[in-house]
């Protein structure tokens, strides 16, 4: 325990906690959405920005936010119109941005160390500015998903009703683009743009395993988040492995609990309820 | 004189260049219950989805309320029921959630929901008879009392006018009842009703004027025909597919 009295490590552990929080939050639309594997996609063009940062001698992470941004931005606008199929596109995300990235990265003079750095997460070395960077944008971000949660529900549920409803549907896609870059980027420093999606997706799968509705499944993930971040960043510290890693495996870990316990409990239920009398058929109507 | 819902004056409606709908022309004024009648791909379900701009028109025009649709905003007057529910759901949700968003068009992005959308929720529920299931998520109802959530969506939003894209499809009987009685009580509110059907069943009573859009024109308006042929036949089971009609996008449902 004696490893948190050091600045790097509480810096470590509260950037981690923002961003466990704040990634399930967004996360749960893009689910909804069945769009899971986007957030990957924007990471991958964020490792762009990150190259272009170190090669102009920008902070590669403010650079980043906004080439992911724009590339969310630019998704999003295909998306509209309608012309690309969605695995096409997400394909060109990939490769484009992750070559880019390797190519901008190797021109500059960062050694392969910086390139893993943001690949694969470096929570101990996040700066007393770059915390700052986080909690803000984490912040901002999280009221935002609470606040907006009726109407971004209401767009990822059904677009087609919301914009009957007179939604701003346009605008609120366009903020979940842009919501979803930021996450990227202030998650790319925990975990590392090939885990980012993650941190996003896994405490929602989780969740959903065992609530019923959207509203305890968003509290459920985040609360998930938040365990897998501080626990990750824990283990991490005692047993000396990677903190962006062990965040991961911990969030999968609790998916592979849930998953068995609920299993069991509806394997019981089940049984219990084939021994006793048998249960009559839901009632169609109620008739009043 | 009574004012005029909706207006479609010359509607011209194409998906890539193949036209749909040529030179269609419809009104519908306060009160009314228009059914738009018309086989598989005759273009009925664009005429609805044109009159809410959710296809463009190529030609023609249409107004709500007297308003052009371009410039139309005042959308807590409509309440507007799919064909079904999208697929959007990779997260479960209760019948509840889904009805409260109807409340949105009146209430607005930003403000949270307050006691009159919980009131206003509660009664939509209890008028199509989901009550009893409002904490039970959407997905574990049958197609029938989905239908009847996204009805219930509709009416919480307290709209002036309810267009309906086939809301009796595939619908058990005892949701089709259910549905009619909800109708019923929206319509003694004053309410006006534009709906696609394939077949109106329960519905037929309350349906004032019935418009047949064949080959992407209007056939027939007046009075609802009466089924001919084995249609007519008590036992004649309405089957037919119904093939997707939506390319999925990327950040689309």
């Amino acid at each position: 325990m004696e490893l948190f009295q050091y600045p790097y490590m509480q810096r470590a552990l509260i950037g981690a906690l923002v961003i466990g929080l704040a990634a399930p939050a967004l996360g749960i639309y893009l689910v909804q959405r069945r769009l899971a594997l986007i957030g990957d996609g924007v990471g991958h063009v964020a490792l762009t920005g990150v190259g272009a940062g170190l090669l102009l001698n920008r902070s590669p992470v403010l650079v980043a936010v906004v080439v992911a941004t724009l590339g969310a931005v630019a998704i999003e606008l295909v998306r509209a119109r309608g012309r690309t199929s969605g695995d096409l596109a997400l394909a060109l995300l990939f490769y484009g941005g992750i070559a880019g990235g390797v190519m901008l990265v190797g021109l500059s003079d960062a050694t392969s160390a910086n390139l893993n750095a943001y690949l694969f997460g470096s929570l101990t070395t996040i700066s007393p500015q770059d915390l700052v960077t986080i909690v803000v944008l984490g912040a901002v971000l999280l009221v935002t998903m609470l606040a907006l949660r009726p109407a971004l529900f209401a767009v990822c549920h059904d677009e087609e009703y919301a914009r009957v409803a007179g939604l701003p549907v346009r605008a609120l896609n366009l903020l979940l683009a842009v919501g979803t870059a930021v996450t990227v980027t202030i998650a790319m420093r925990a975990v590392g743009v090939l885990l980012i999606s993650a941190l996003m997706v896994v405490p929602v799968a989780t969740a959903q395993q065992v609530t019923r509705g959207f509203r305890a499944t968003m509290t459920a993930a985040m609360a998930l988040g938040l365990f897998a971040a501080g626990a990750g960043v824990w283990v991490a510290a005692n047993a000396d492995t990677a903190p962006g890693a062990s965040v991961v495996l911990l969030a999968i870990a609790s998916f592979l609990v849930v998953a068995v316990v609920a299993a069991a409990w509806r394997a019981l239920r089940r049984q219990r309820a084939e021994s006793g009398a048998p249960a009559p058929e839901p009632h169609e109507v109620v008739l009043r | 004189m009574t004012e005029s819902v909706i207006t479609v004056a010359h509607g011209v409606v194409g998906y890539d260049g193949r036209p749909v709908l040529r030179d269609v022309s419809l009104a519908v004024d306060a009160g009314e219950v228009v059914a738009v009648l018309g086989a598989n791909g005759s273009g009925k379900s664009t005429l609805i989805r044109a009159v809410l701009g959710l296809v463009p028109l190529h030609a023609g025009s249409v107004a709500l309320f007297g308003t052009p649709l371009r410039r139309f905003r005042q959308w807590q007057r409509i309440g507007y029921v799919p064909q079904r529910l999208g697929a959007g759901g990779g997260v479960p949700a209760t019948v509840r959630e889904v009805v409260a968003s109807g409340r949105l068009a009146r209430r607005g992005v930003l403000r949270p929901p307050g006691r009159a959308d919980r009131i206003a929720v509660d009664a939509a529920l209890v008028s199509v008879g989901l009550a009893d299931r409002a904490g039970d998520p959407v997905a574990t109802l049958s197609g029938g009392q989905q239908q009847r959530t996204l009805i219930a969506r509709a009416l919480a939003g307290e709209p002036e006018l309810l267009v309906l894209d086939e809301p009796t499809a595939g619908v058990d009987a005892a949701s089709q009842e259910a549905f009619a009685g909800a109708l019923r009580g929206f319509l003694d509110d004053g309410g006006t009703v534009l709906l696609v059907a394939h077949e109106l069943g329960p519905l037929r009573p309350l349906i004032s004027r019935a418009v047949v859009v064949h080959h992407g024109g209007i056939a027939h308006d007046g009075a609802v025909p009466e089924p001919a042929g084995h249609h007519a036949d008590p036992d004649h089971d309405h089957v037919h597919p119904h093939g997707p009609n939506e390319p999925v996008g990327l950040w689309s449902s």
